[in-house]
């Protein structure tokens, strides 16, 4: 047996990787065989731990020290004081890790991990992803074995459809509904695809389960291939994924040596075996029907439904879609049993949700909580607040298709159908927080901006009513509105959502929508006083001087770069507005704050 | 992969090795005190004679760390054993053979050896 004192994981997410954790990694290496550890202390490679802002993060166990921003300068002092003699290194630990008397908490203390509940990302962070053997000491392969060996397909899916799983990718599907149809569509061969597109900008939570856990989905998806009569199966992941696409590569690979995929899985006459399709990024292709295009090597363009991929999918073949997450939960209902996990979440949303934190707040980072969690308390209590004590506005779900929810909400349990009620959507899990510095129309903006580039083209009303939508924001946004385009962008949206082919036309105009609904004052104000109260708009910010506490120093007219600044000295200097190009530089100058924009 | 009976023998051969990783709060610890006075008096040995004997008889649950000083430097090395739902107890003066017995008679048969334990020492 090998026996390891201590261990020391690692963070390999992405998050992290880009942060420096492959060098932290190697000092680790050359420190313990400096100070002959190297059989005693044991170095994990771990995917994503949730808290990526303060990576590259390493937790030491057994004590479970979580270090944050670990450098390669630090490593020495964490090998020689931590590991050699025991002495925890208190300044090195993340601030939220420790009590006042230095006593370090455990992990489930910390505020950011206290409310979370984590079932998709149970083993990230936990295990090396890149050992089949430590995802089999966590209970990995047991679902698979025990729908295999005690269980018929249809007990499968009833148990899925028991559990209350919807679709994890945007539209909430209950998964075991769309596991029968597939099941029960004739065919003599069936697919079954997962989706890990993640086009969503802002949203990494299929990545990081696929980073650190990638053998959940290849188990989930061969219990699905025995559940609706498949023996192959496709993952199509965007190639911008370089370490979920290669540690997905090593697990499809270590499950093929050990039998987990491949011909007779556990000794039954079940086949099963799964192939990489790495996309381009398009946001298209994370669209099913056009995914399914992109697998058969066509144009990811979407076709119209009906028929559904159940029906007519891959190859014209039948073919379940699942989403990353979705496919996550699936081993543990197996093992678990559906009561299980009904028992968490709302009435009509079971389980939890893997949510991407981002924009104005604390702790960025990937965050689980059971369904009916407020916005509230994933913003003030695991997010940590919003920073420098500033007010919250606004916050963004669903990402270019969802739209926003206002503080008066913030209390929302959040699940599918309340998000729904309220004008946004779940999405796949983008949560983007916006402060009071914000301009909501420069948000909508911002999405609309992106779908536009990301549209297929194939139908008009989503090629070209986004493009006609997108012209109006940016004229609005330039002190260009006129009196009677809200209510033009309200129509266009109208038509837009009704008649466009696919859901990224269908949902394209609802961050305008929902902004106009929620902050119509403000999108007037842009149009009628030309103001962008937020300060975001750079064509409708003035930037004037108070007269009362300008002394007339000048030290603003020779920041000016463009000699808009003019006033004799000692008296109140002037800005002319026709040549002032808005860049702040004499904001920053003024010694007596006489300066001000807005 | 032939049978579930396979994957559990992966399972446990395995789950020693990453049990460590979990919060807990059973099974048995071992602290070696470690701190300048320890080491000098020679607590390495001591502590690498504890992992040794524990890889060696496959002792599952068992968390082998390091403290600091445990404050009576003239009896260093210093070494506490709990084991579950027990008081710990401190033995001192250590050596890579008194671990060796520690290990048979204390971790494994649960019997505490008194000779060297700081109460026979004081
Ligand atoms: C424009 C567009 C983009 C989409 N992108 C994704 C995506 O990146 N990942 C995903 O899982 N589903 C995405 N979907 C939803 C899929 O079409 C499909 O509903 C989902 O993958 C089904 O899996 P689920 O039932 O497990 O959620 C997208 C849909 C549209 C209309
Ligand atoms: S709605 Fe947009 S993305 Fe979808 S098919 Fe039409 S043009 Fe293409
Ligand atoms: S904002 Fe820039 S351009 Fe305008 S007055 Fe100040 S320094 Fe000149
Ligand atoms: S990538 Fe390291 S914590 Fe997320
Ligand atoms: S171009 Fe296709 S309907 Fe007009």
């Amino acid at each position: 047996m090998e026996f390891f004192r201590s261990h020391v994981l690692i963070c390999g997410g992405t998050g992290c990787h880009s942060s420096g954790s492959a060098d932290v990694m190697e000092t680790f290496k050359t420190e313990l065989a400096k100070n002959n550890l190297e059989n005693e202390i044991k170095l994990v490679q771990t995917g994503c731990f949730g808290l990526c802002e303060v990576g590259p993060v390493v937790i030491v166990y057994p004590e479970g020290a979580f270090y944050s921003r670990i450098t390669s300068d630090d490593v020495p002092r964490i090998v020689s004081e931590h590991l050699l003699k025991g002495r925890i290194v208190t300044d090195l630990l993340y601030h939220d890790s420790i009590h006042e008397d230095e006593i370090i908490k455990s992990l489930n203390e910390v505020g950011f991990y206290k409310k979370q509940e984590r079932l998709a990302l149970r083993n990230c962070g936990v295990i090396d992803p890149e050992r089949i053997e430590e995802y089999i000491a966590f209970d990995g392969y047991k679902a698979l074995g025990k729908a295999l060996l005690e269980m018929t397909p249809e007990q499968t899916i009833d148990v899925i459809k028991a559990s209350g799983l919807r679709g994890r990718g945007g539209a909430g599907f209950p998964t075991g509904l769309k596991w029968e149809f597939t099941a029960k569509a004739q065919g003599d061969k069936k697919y079954v695809c997962c989706n890990a597109d993640e086009g969503d900008p802002g949203a990494f939570m299929d990545r990081s389960v696929l980073e650190g856990d990638p053998h959940s989905v290849l188990e989930a998806m061969t219990i699905a291939g025995y559940a609706v009569g498949s023996d192959q199966g496709y993952i199509y992941v965007r190639a911008e994924y370089p370490i979920a696409v290669n540690r997905l590569t090593i697990a499809i690979g270590q499950a093929r040596e050990s039998g987990l995929l491949g011909k007779n899985i556990f000794g039954t006459d079940f086949s099963f075996d799964i192939e990489l399709r790495l996309g381009a990024g398009a946001f298209v292709c994370g669209e099913e029907t056009a995914l399914i295009a992109s697998i058969e090597g066509k144009r990811g363009e979407p076709r119209p439904r009906p028929p559904f991929p159940a029906v007519k999918g891959v190859f014209g073949k039948p073919t379940l879609l699942n989403n990353v997450e979705t496919y996550a939960n699936i081993p543990q209902i197996i093992l678990n049993g559906p009561e299980w996990f009904r028992s968490i979440g709302t009435e009509k949303s079971k389980g939890t949700k893997v949510f991407a934190l981002g924009g104005k707040i604390n702790n960025t980072g990937l965050v689980e909580v059971p369904m009916g969690t407020t916005l509230r308390e994933i913003i003030y209590e695991i997010g940590g607040g919003i920073p420098k004590g500033k007010k919250f506005k606004a916050a963004q779900t669903g990402g270019p298709s969802g739209g926003c929810i206002p503080a008066d909400h913030l209390d929302t349990p959040i699940d599918y159908d309340s998000l729904a009620q309220i004008g946004s959507m779940m999405g796949s899990g983008g949560l983007i927080v916006m402060d009071q510095d914000n301009c909501m129309v420069d948000i909508a903006r911002f999405f609309l901006d992106f779908t536009v580039d990301e549209s297929c083209g194939k139908c008009p009303p989503c090629r070209i009513g986004t493009k006609r939508m997108l012209e109006i924001l940016d004229r609005i946004t330039k002190g260009q509105g006129e009196e009677g385009d809200i209510e033009k962008l309200e129509e266009l949206g109208k038509n837009i959502k009704s008649s466009a082919l696919c859901g990224l036309g269908q949902t394209a105009p609802n961050p305008v929508l929902s902004t106009i609904h929620y902050f119509r004052d403000e999108y007037e104000a842009h149009i009628r006083d030309k103001k962008c109260t937020a300060g975001v708009c750079q064509a409708l910010l003035q930037i004037t001087i108070l007269p009362e506490p300008c002394r007339g120093c000048g030290l603003c007219k020779k920041a000016c770069p463009v000699d808009a600044i003019s006033g004799e000295r000692k008296s109140p200097h002037t800005i002319d507005q026709s040549k002032c190009i808005k860049c702040g530089a004499c904001l920053e100058k003024c010694p007596f704050k006489a300066i001000v924009k807005g | 992969m032939k049978s579930l009976k396979e994957l559990e023998e992966i399972k446990q051969r395995t789950l020693d090795s990453v049990n460590l990783r979990k919060d807990r709060s059973g099974g048995t610890r071992v602290v070696v005190g470690m701190a300048t006075c320890g080491i000098a008096a020679g607590a390495r040995p001591v502590l690498l004679a504890f992992l040794e004997e524990v890889k060696k008889r496959n002792l599952g649950d068992v968390t082998v760390s390091q403290t600091g000083c445990i404050g009576v430097c003239r009896l260093e090395p210093m070494v506490e054993i709990t084991c579950p739902g027990e008081e710990k107890v401190t033995y001192v003066s250590m050596t890579a053979d008194k671990v060796r017995r520690i290990v048979a008679e204390h971790l494994v048969n649960g019997q505490v050896v008194t000779e060297y334990t700081i109460g026979a020492a004081e």
